[in-house]
């Protein structure tokens, strides 16, 4: 009820002035500056160009719809490609993270291997992937499940084994405590309390899968991206922009999907 | 009596137990504990009480000493063994540790999985018998028509309760609680602690409880033990317990 604050102590002036917020942003505007200088962007050629990709951005404007029904069975197969994909890596990716996981693998030795080998697998582009197996199995839809199974395995190892990290340890040591053995703690203590994050996860990576196989496409990896490829190459912007708009449809879709399973699963 | 109950259920023999930081956590413990006695060790934080409880199911593992339980030693118990051993020994923890996106029912069968293969406790095949236990076991704590709320949708003293359902089911003849009642108000422990001292009388479990109230420790125990610094410095039948004496535990140094 009293009408003077009570007397706080003196901020330091680092934290009154925002020393480091303010330092930070600098620093990254000058690495912007920078790396932009040193690898040659240059916005200036991009304006000088602009009516070109005005002229694009005019054909693009007008979508052909009627080539929408020559790629709904590329597009079906893109999403195909994608879930099968997307399933393989993470189906692959649990065991492995639970062994990368350091509240669970007390071998430093075990889970160093493991990670390496995660951090391997994660550093091959996808596009030297789908080369490889476009060359291995010919051009298809193969080419394309192996290479998104195994850049979705690189990708959601990492995100579950962090997961994995996070839990609360109590009811592992309630499990541990009534003698159950390591696979039964698994099953009971660690994934009531992950699956919902990994079921997020997997769909954001599916998410990922469906845009990215329009590019592996290229490659001749099967699905939609054959057909982007074909498009931009007859300077046909108009069919561009029917894939365009039909892609984004899918992946709204998988969103509005993940969406609803994270609410309802939470 | 029967003869039997006079044997000690658990011994310790020049139990030491040092940690690999060098920490020492247990130094030189030696007594016995009968069967059917409730047991409360007290002590300040870090005197080694959680230490002590976790040594007699081998959650920890002791550096030197031995011991027995039921007149076996368990400090060579591996795998299959170890899993048997305590399959017989409750544990109570003081965040309760169950599963919070499991249904009360889940967390009361867990108790049992040590009893089944792990395939079936994988496709979560328990017999219908042991389902029904379960009902029994939430019956045991006043908590059966929660048996389908998920568990952290209970407040903490039930959530204490499934766990003590839990443990009912290993039909344990040890009950470790590690101070089940610390993160309690007064009406909840009272009620925690009632249901232990049950069991204890009922059912002829012997019951180990770390606590850090005195108050409860008098009202509850059948004998008190007393911890410094991984030392026992203090063991009385709860007749010979003075306040002073238990002052004198919790004066520092
Ligand atoms: N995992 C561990 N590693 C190293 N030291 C530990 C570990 N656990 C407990 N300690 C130490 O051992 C001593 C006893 O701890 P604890 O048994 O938890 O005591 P209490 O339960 O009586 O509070 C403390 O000094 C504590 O810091
Ligand atoms: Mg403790």
């Amino acid at each position: 009820m009293t009408e003077s604050t009570p007397a706080l102590p003196q901020r330091p002036w680092r934290q009154r002035y925002h020393v480091a917020a303010i330092g930070w942003t600098l620093l990254l505007a000058v690495l912007l500056v920078l790396s932009s200088l040193m690898t040659g962007a240059n916005f200036g050629t991009f304006l000088s160009n602009i009516d070109q990709f005005l002229a694009l951005l005019v054909q693009m404007s007008h979508p052909a719809w009627s080539y929408l029904h020559v790629i709904l069975q590329p597009l079906y197969e893109t999403i195909q490609m994608a879930v099968l994909g997307t399933t393989i890596g993470a189906v692959l990716a649990v065991p492995f993270a639970l062994l990368a996981a350091s509240n669970l693998v007390g071998n430093r030795l075990l889970r160093g291997l493991i990670r390496f080998f995660l951090d391997l697998v994660r550093t091959l582009p996808d596009l030297l992937l789908a080369a490889i197996f476009v060359a291995i199995f010919g051009i298809g839809s193969t080419a394309g499940v192996i290479t998104l199974a195994i850049f979705s395995f690189g990708m959601v190892s990492k995100l579950f084994y962090e997961v994995i990290e996070t839990i609360d340890m109590g009811p592992l040591e309630a499990l541990k405590s009534v003698g159950a053995t390591k696979v039964t703690i698994i099953w009971y203590a660690v994934l009531p309390q992950i699956l919902n994050q990994f079921v997020s996860y997997f769909l954001y990576t599916l998410e990922i899968n469906v845009r990215a196989s329009t590019v592996l496409g290229y490659l001749g990896a099967g699905g939609i991206g054959v057909y982007l490829q074909r498009s931009l190459g007859e300077f046909n912007y108009s069919a561009t922009a029917v894939i365009i708009l039909a892609t984004l449809v899918v992946v709204l879709v998988i969103d509005g999907i993940s969406n609803h399973l994270r609410r309802v699963l939470l | 009596m029967q003869a039997t109950s006079t044997k000690p259920i658990i011994a310790f023999h020049h139990v030491n137990k040092i940690y690999a930081n060098g920490t020492v956590g247990l130094k030189d413990i030696n007594f016995e504990i009968p069967r059917g006695q409730f047991l409360v060790v007290v002590g300040l934080s870090g005197a080694g009480k959680s230490t002590l409880l976790r040594t007699i199911n081998r959650m920890h593992e002791i550096s030197s000493g031995e011991i027995r339980i039921d007149n076996e030693p368990i400090s060579d118990y591996k795998g299959r063994a170890l899993r048997q051993l305590r399959c017989h020994i409750g544990m109570i923890f003081q965040n309760f540790n169950l599963v919070n996106r499991a249904s009360v029912e889940r967390n009361v069968l867990s108790g049992l999985v040590g009893y089944y293969p792990t395939w079936k406790c994988v496709l979560g095949l328990f017999s219908a018998a042991d389902k029904q236990r379960a009902i029994q076991a939430l019956k045991r704590v006043s908590l059966t028509p929660k048996i389908f709320t998920r568990a952290d949708e209970l407040s903490g003293g039930q959530q204490q309760r499934v766990a003590i359902a839990r443990t009912l089911m290993q039909d344990p003849k040890i009950i470790l609680a590690d101070e089940p009642v610390a993160s309690l108000d007064p009406r909840t422990t009272k009620d925690v602690m009632d249901t232990l001292q049950r069991l204890n009388r009922e059912d002829d479990i012997t019951v180990i409880v770390n606590l850090h109230s005195v108050a409860l420790a008098r009202q509850y125990a059948d004998r008190i033990i007393g911890l410094r610094a991984g030392e026992l410095v203090y063991d009385q039948p709860i007749a010979n317990v003075t306040t002073a004496d238990l002052d004198r535990i919790y004066q520092a140094n």
